[in-house]
């Protein structure tokens, strides 16, 4: 019963295909102060504590430029904010008693050119005004025109077969009239659903469309796509990975090492929910329309981790909490995030979908051996820029050659058994 | 070369009727119905329909339409260290026993999964055992007590604590300790002990080493062990010391010892090693040259040989095949001194001061043994445990700690002290479980597994390694060290004792914890090997000796497995699965007699004896005691010798898989007034005319008489290299490329990596460290007794054992197979279903979910490595009611030493050696994510790591600079062989020819050989 099957992904099919490739496309080249670069870096190291229009964890960073005094002072700061405290600077004091004394994570190793970009993409953003997203119209879609064609191929065949059989009575009667013409005896005509041909014709009809049905329905046992259950708590991916720009990776911190993502573990959601403890964002509504308070999933939260938000500490053991798992893989089959993340690059997006846009999140693909056997055979390897892939002599003479000019998964042996299942 | 005759057993010798059926009918088998009824039924197609209906109907609701939901709880607070999904390595150390492996532990999310050897140590240098590797799966023993008990009741720690406490004083107070290792532990017990007056510490070991101990401290004046260095020794003599299988440290002796077995055709030198022994060992097995003897002669053969060493004592007289032996033992030992090493294994006080006198004279003192650096591996006192059991008796002791000994089970005279521990007021044990004397005990304080504490070791002066828990612990038992400090009135947590007494020693935090992240704390530099001035009297040991009983017609002697070892972890099914590396059964201990003794049962030898698992009981008698154990005839054991493993016939209690398996041998050990001897010089037999059936591993998978094994003499090696593979010249009337010019299709490539794997057969002693290392490493089900009997053993790589020559005092050979991953593989073109098939990196992989069970595979396999899965024996198939489990490993608690990444198998499935590709996958991973080429050694095997002589060479055959490549190509060229490669399978392992160290044999004796040849031909 906790599971719905939702048709948000037909909704957005397009901007999830506009958002996926907009995300693999590689960032180019970084010129000075580049907001695009920046946007990338403050994905990375600032999201998860700051926001461009609202104070989050950190305050809200539109405009920060012009409140900082000096641009140099701004630098070091953002690169290490102990120095500036202990040089005491007034304003930077200040907003550290403003904060509770939260110190900021020190970034020894972002470039000067590195904040320019994060500060540019600051501005850029500040700049903008805030308004919701979302609730754009997903334009027609390629999708629907294919189930048209489907449509229409499916009318003109029922026409032709209905065509063909009045074709083929039109012949059996100037058959008996032929016959009749010559003196010939023919025999009475039998009534097309006593005629025994009809019959077998419409039983293997029914036959193959009900194997059809049959060995699909089969094949998508315990598959489980669109699958977006009703969790624990009403926790959006779109609120922080989309609107706050969470790194994913600060969260599901495993995905770099591990072969599991990893879900958070309750302290980690902690060290920005010990300050964000209500919800200020555009309204929230889950996949039936129904309004959802922000805020009390907040607390919710620190019901399950035992923190009390009015005297700002942990008042009660943690329990853990217990999320429905979307994401089910056979028991065959080992998977390791590590290895896509890292070695392959891909982005969370490909396999996930747009998460950044899912309230509640649903899975994405259908997780079948296809799914991943036709990427396997289409995703081109870091043949040139790993040096694991040294070792592959004759297809880096065939790149040379230009008999290829690239290298897929499946050309350096993924698509074999025993790379997934041991 | 002619081909040798290889036999796995005299079945195969004889060629008996049997012995045919079995080779002809090896893939054929009855299916299992539990009723016969089913076709002989009257309406067999109704009922056949029924059967049909119903299954259809069960497999449509098993396989539900509805999804589980699957929950996703991630921790509350995640300790910083765990990344799930990532294994951790903690490094500890094994030192059960006495015995000393530093170790490497592999944990995932917490929990120990897998162990390896810690090859920071340079005295194991990473080398493992059998039992090291199995102990892993001990920690999660159902059998375990889960926590402290009065009177077999469960108590709270503060209530123990309380009851000990009040009934501590008055009367003295005796530790009765197996062999400690850790100093730190000792100065716990000794505080406790000094608050006590009157109170001793007494060491018993249940296989007792004093011989050597007490042998030591009349020829040097010190009490010790010394440190053996066989990799010093050109010329090893052993008389009986199972130095490769169970004596004293036998994986550090394995690592030395192999390291003078390494040879090739540059360099053609290697150690000659000599076995005078009883039984067939291990090392026997392994030995050049081998004779038998009896037990009583132990001490004859060693005066024999220090006589012909050119020691004052007269040669006994002795058998002419052994005193001819012990000739060219000697004239051995004489031209390699200093280089040379007798080891023994004799109890005996006299003949171990024999031992000494030989060592001294030829010049082994401080070359080959170290008396400077002893070590520590056993300190047990025979005369110490005589006396405490007498005090006992006397009502002279008032409490007794029993800490990790058994004597109830293993003591000479279990009786005697079972009678005592009535008249000891308080009675504590610290075991783990409730053994034998712990059931007879008061209070049971259970101590943790090794695998949860904090301890030290200390393997010989100044080399220490240490413990730490890789868990905490399951239950609610305390460390022992924990209850002495507890009792002797120290608030102090052990492990603060510990830690406090390490970083004073060292002199910091910080060393303290590089010594724990390492696992070893040993001297920069070797400290410098030391002799001592003998000071023996030989001619009162030799009088003594010539003094002693002589042997009846039969004598008796007990011995232990490489895999049990003296009992103490013999609840760990793995272990009782192995095969003995020489008689190759398993679950059970037996009489080994020789083929000679056996026919005296029976007229005529037969099938009874040799194929079925049906053997006749017999009733054995000796001192005063009798025992009815099945018999099994090993070749080449001593024609008047019965041979008994100890370490069988626990009580039930100690837990599902040792349980009321085999007969207590330990028995017939006696006690001679110092030391305690393990053998009987009079012992009787007779039939019982029952049968009792063995589960033997030793006739399935038969070779039928094809070459496999390939080896030469060092002489000829020295002489023409070449030989030993000139049958590989036959390949050559294919083409200059056997690989290309021998077939008609094409050439498979592989394009980045070529796994392989090379195989010495020289430094296979056959321990079987690796199968369980596999076994861990991989999953591998336990079947049980009775499935073993039907040749459904799962093990993916297993140790044939191969007898040739002589019937009564065989060579022997030991090769691991395991899956070959040929390239050519004939499995892969018969499976109707592609789950076999071949991958770019030269693997031959098996896709278990694709798997129908058809056995095609199996059946068309040469190598007959692939295993079936018969039943569920892993609770993975979808029907609850099928799991087939006889030693509780499906325990919740026993399934958690299950690799989660590797996939337990369900019923009806193949399976086989993966070359470990989750470990290949991981290292290249590795490799992938830094963005560099993997490097050879990155990625190792299990049964690769596992093994004590490095006989085992794995790596990508692709990489040039590789030790594989080098091996192929360079190093070994002139004994690397395939098996069966004639047959084009294109194996990726080779084997090393085996290289013995003996004469080279008469041409006569040859050409009679190859005359039996022909007629069996």
């Amino acid at each position: 019963m906790y599971r719905r099957v939702s048709i948000l992904l037909r909704k957005h099919f397009v901007s999830v295909l506009i958002l996926c490739a907009s995300i693999v496309i590689p960032f180019s080249s970084v010129k000075a102060a580049d907001p695009n670069a920046g946007k990338a870096l403050f994905q990375q190291n600032c999201a998860s504590c700051h926001n461009v229009h609202k104070r989050v964890t950190g305050p809200a960073l539109k405009d920060v430029e012009s409140r900082w005094a000096d641009k140099k002072l701004l630098h070091q700061w953002i690169r290490n904010s102990a120095s500036v405290l202990a040089s005491g600077d007034k304003y930077a004091n200040q907003l550290f008693n403003d904060y509770n004394k939260t110190a900021m994570t020190a970034f020894p190793a972002l470039s000067e050119a590195e904040i320019d970009n994060i500060l540019a993409y600051i501005k850029d953003e500040g700049s903008k005004e805030t308004q919701p997203k979302g609730g754009e119209p997903a334009p027609a879609g390629g999708a629907e025109k294919g189930s048209d064609n489907s449509l229409l191929f499916g009318i003109i065949t029922l026409i032709l077969a209905v065509v063909a059989l009045i074709l083929m009575q039109i012949n059996s009667n100037l058959n008996k009239l032929a016959g009749d013409k010559e003196g010939v005896a023919t025999p009475e005509p039998v009534p097309f659903y006593k005629n025994k041909a009809y019959i077998a014709l419409g039983i293997l009809v029914l036959f193959m469309v009900g194997g059809y049905f049959t060995i699909n329905g089969a094949i998508n046992l315990g598959r489980q796509k669109d699958y977006m259950p009703e969790q624990p708590i009403f926790y959006s991916h779109k609120v922080h990975a989309g609107i706050n720009q969470i790194n994913c990776l600060y969260c599901h911190a495993g995905a770099e090492k591990s072969k599991h993502a990893m879900i958070p573990s309750e302290n980690i959601c902690m060290n920005c929910h010990k300050a964000i403890n209500s919800y200020s964002g555009p309204e929230l509504f889950t996949a039936e329309g129904k309004k959802v308070d922000g805020t009390a999933e907040i607390h919710k939260l620190y019901d399950y981790v035992g923190w009390d938000p009015e005297a700002a500490k942990y008042t009660k053991p943690g329990r853990p909490i217990e999320w429905t798992k979307i994401h089910n893989l056979p028991d065959h089959v080992y998977f390791n995030h590590s290895q896509h993340v890292v070695a392959g690059k891909q982005q969370c997006q490909t396999c996930h979908g747009a998460i950044t846009e899912m309230d509640e999140v649903h899975q994405f693909a259908d997780l079948s051996m296809g799914w991943c056997i036709n990427c396997h055979r289409t995703t081109k390897v870091q043949f040139a820029d790993n040096n694991y892939y040294s070792i592959f002599e004759k297809l880096h003479q065939d790149i040379k050659d230009k008999k290829i000019d690239s290298v897929t998964v499946e050309m350096v042996g993924g698509t074999e058994c025993q790379k997934c299942h041991y | 070369m002619e081909q040798k005759k290889y036999w796995k057993g005299l079945e195969e010798l004889h060629n008996t009727d049997a012995h045919q059926e079995i080779v002809k009918n090896e893939f054929s088998e009855e299916l299992p119905f539990e009723s016969e009824g089913l076709l002989n039924a009257k309406t067999p197609r109704r009922d056949f329909l029924k059967y049909l209906g119903f299954t259809t109907a069960a497999a449509t609701i098993a396989a539900s339409c509805e999804t589980p939901i699957k929950k996703a709880i991630p921790y509350v607070n995640k300790p910083e260290e765990i990344t799930p999904g990532v294994a951790n390595y903690y490094a500890s150390s094994y030192t059960i026993d006495g015995e000393y492996l530093p170790l490497l532990v592999k944990t995932r999310e917490g929990r120990p999964i897998k162990i390896e050897g810690n090859t920071s140590s340079t005295i194991t240098q990473g080398a493992t055992t059998a039992k090291a590797q199995g102990a892993v799966l001990s920690l999660y023993d159902t059998a375990r007590l889960r926590f402290p008990t009065i009177g077999g009741n469960e108590t709270t720690w503060a209530e123990l604590d309380k009851q000990v406490t009040a009934a501590l004083g008055g009367a003295p107070v005796v530790v009765l300790s197996s062999t400690l290792l850790s100093p730190t532990t000792k100065k716990v017990i000794g505080e406790f002990l000094a608050k006590y007056p009157g109170s001793r510490h007494v060491v018993y070991d249940a296989v007792s080493y004093a011989g050597i101990l007490g042998a030591n401290e009349a020829s040097y004046g010190k009490r010790v062990i010394p440190s053996y260095h066989f990799e010093n020794a050109k010329t090893v003599v052993s008389l009986g010391a199972d130095f490769l299988g169970t004596w004293l440290n036998p994986a550090e002796y394995a690592k030395q010892f192999s390291a003078t077995r390494k040879i090739n055709a540059k360099n053609p030198e290697m150690s000659k090693h000599f076995a005078f022994e009883s039984i067939m060992s291990l090392t026997g097995a392994n030995a050049d040259e081998r004779y038998t003897h009896k037990p009583s002669e132990a001490g004859a053969v060693a005066l024999a040989l220090l006589a012909a060493v050119g020691g004052s004592v007269t040669a006994p007289t002795l058998d002419p095949k052994v005193a001819e032996g012990i000739k060219k033992a000697a004239a051995s030992l004489k031209a390699n001194a200093g280089k040379a090493l007798v080891v023994s294994g004799s109890n005996d006080v006299n003949v171990q001061i024999i031992v000494n006198a030989i060592n001294n004279a030829i010049g082994a003192n401080g070359t080959t043994i170290d008396l400077a650096n002893p070590s520590n591996y056993r300190q047990g006192n025979d005369a110490d445990m005589a006396k405490l059991v007498s005090d006992m008796n006397a009502g002279a002791i008032g409490t007794l700690i029993v800490y990790g000994a058994n004597p109830a089970y293993d003591y000479v005279d279990a009786a005697k002290f079972t009678e005592g521990l009535k008249k000891v007021k308080t009675t504590i044990s610290f075991n783990d479980r409730v053994d034998e004397t712990t059931e007879l005990c008061k209070f049971a304080a259970p101590d943790h597994h090794f695998l949860e504490s904090w301890n030290d070791a200390e393997a010989r002066t100044g080399y220490f390694s240490f413990v730490q828990p890789t868990i905490s612990p399951l239950f609610k038992t305390r460390a022992a060290q924990d209850s002495f400090l507890t009792w002797t009135g120290n608030t102090t947590p052990w492990v603060d004792y510990l830690k406090a007494a390490w970083v004073a020693k060292l002199g910091g935090i910080e060393a303290w914890d590089k010594a724990l992240q390492d696992g070893i704390v040993e001297p920069a530099t070797a400290p410098a090997m030391g002799g001592a001035s003998f000071s023996g009297n030989v001619a009162d040991a030799a009088g003594k000796i010539n003094s002693a009983k002589k042997g009846g017609k039969l004598e008796l002697v007990l011995y232990e497995k490489v895999a049990i070892g003296n009992g103490r972890l013999a609840n760990n099914p793995w272990l009782q699965e192995m095969p003995d590396p020489i008689t190759r059964a398993t679950w059970d201990n037996y009489a080994c007699i020789s083929n000679t003794l056996a026919k005296t049962f029976s007229t005529q030898l037969g099938d009874d004896y040799e194929i079925h698992t049906e053997k006749k009981v017999l009733k054995i008698k000796a001192n005063g005691k009798e025992v009815v154990l099945p018999l099994l005839i090993v070749p080449g054991i001593h024609p008047e010798v019965i041979a008994i493993a100890v370490g069988y016939g626990r009580s039930e209690k100690t837990g599902k898989a040792a349980g009321g398996i085999g007969k207590n041998a330990y028995i017939f050990s006696s006690f001679n007034g110092t030391t305690v001897d393990y053998f009987a010089p009079e012992a009787t037999v007779e039939a019982t005319g029952a049968n009792y059936p063995v589960a033997l591993t030793q006739t399935h998978n038969s070779y039928e008489g094809r070459p496999i094994i390939k080896e030469t003499t060092l002489e000829e090696f020295k002489q023409n290299p070449k030989e030993v593979n000139k049958d590989r010249e036959e390949l050559l009337k294919f083409g200059k490329d056997f690989r290309k010019d021998a077939t008609l299709y094409g050439n498979f490539s592989y394009p980045g990596i070529k796994w392989g794997m090379s195989i010495d057969l020289n430094t296979c002693f056959g321990c079987g460290a690796c199968t369980i290392a596999c076994q861990a490493e991989n999953n591998v089900s336990v079947v049980g007794k009775e499935e073993v009997a039907k040749a459904h053993e799962m093990h993916w790589i297993r140790i044939d054992r191969y007898f040739s020559g002589d019937e009564n005092n065989p060579e022997v050979v030991f090769q691991p197979m395991l899956c070959q991953h040929c390239d050519n593989a004939p499995c892969e073109n018969v499976c109707p279903v592609g789950a076999t098939n071949h991958s770019s990196e030269g693997i031959n992989q098996m896709a278990y979910n694709r798997c129908i069970g058809t056995r095609y595979c199996a059946n068309n396999c040469p190598y007959k490595v692939r295993r079936l899965n018969w039943r569920d024996w892993n609770g993975a198939d979808s029907f609850e009611n099928n799991l087939y489990d006889v030693a509780d490993m499906n325990d919740n608690l026993t399934r958690m030493v299950l690799n989660p990444d590797v996939v337990v198998r369900s019923r009806g499935v193949m399976e086989k050696c993966s070359f470990c590709v989750q470990r290949l996958q991981d290292a290249k991973l590795t490799a992938k994510k830094a963005g560099r080429p993997m490097k050879d050694g990155e990625a190792k095997t299990a049964c690769q790591q596992a093994c004590a002589a490095d006989a085992i060479v794995f790596g990508n055959v692709n990489d040039k600079e590789s030790a594989i490549y080098k091996i192929r190509n360079e190093e070994q060229t002139e004994r690397m062989y395939y098996v069966l490669e004639e047959t084009h399978t294109l194996p990726s392992i080779n084997y090393l020819a085996k290289i013995r160290n003996k004469d080279a044999a008469p041409k006569a004796e040859k050409e009679s050989a190859h005359k039996e040849e022909a007629h069996h031909a």
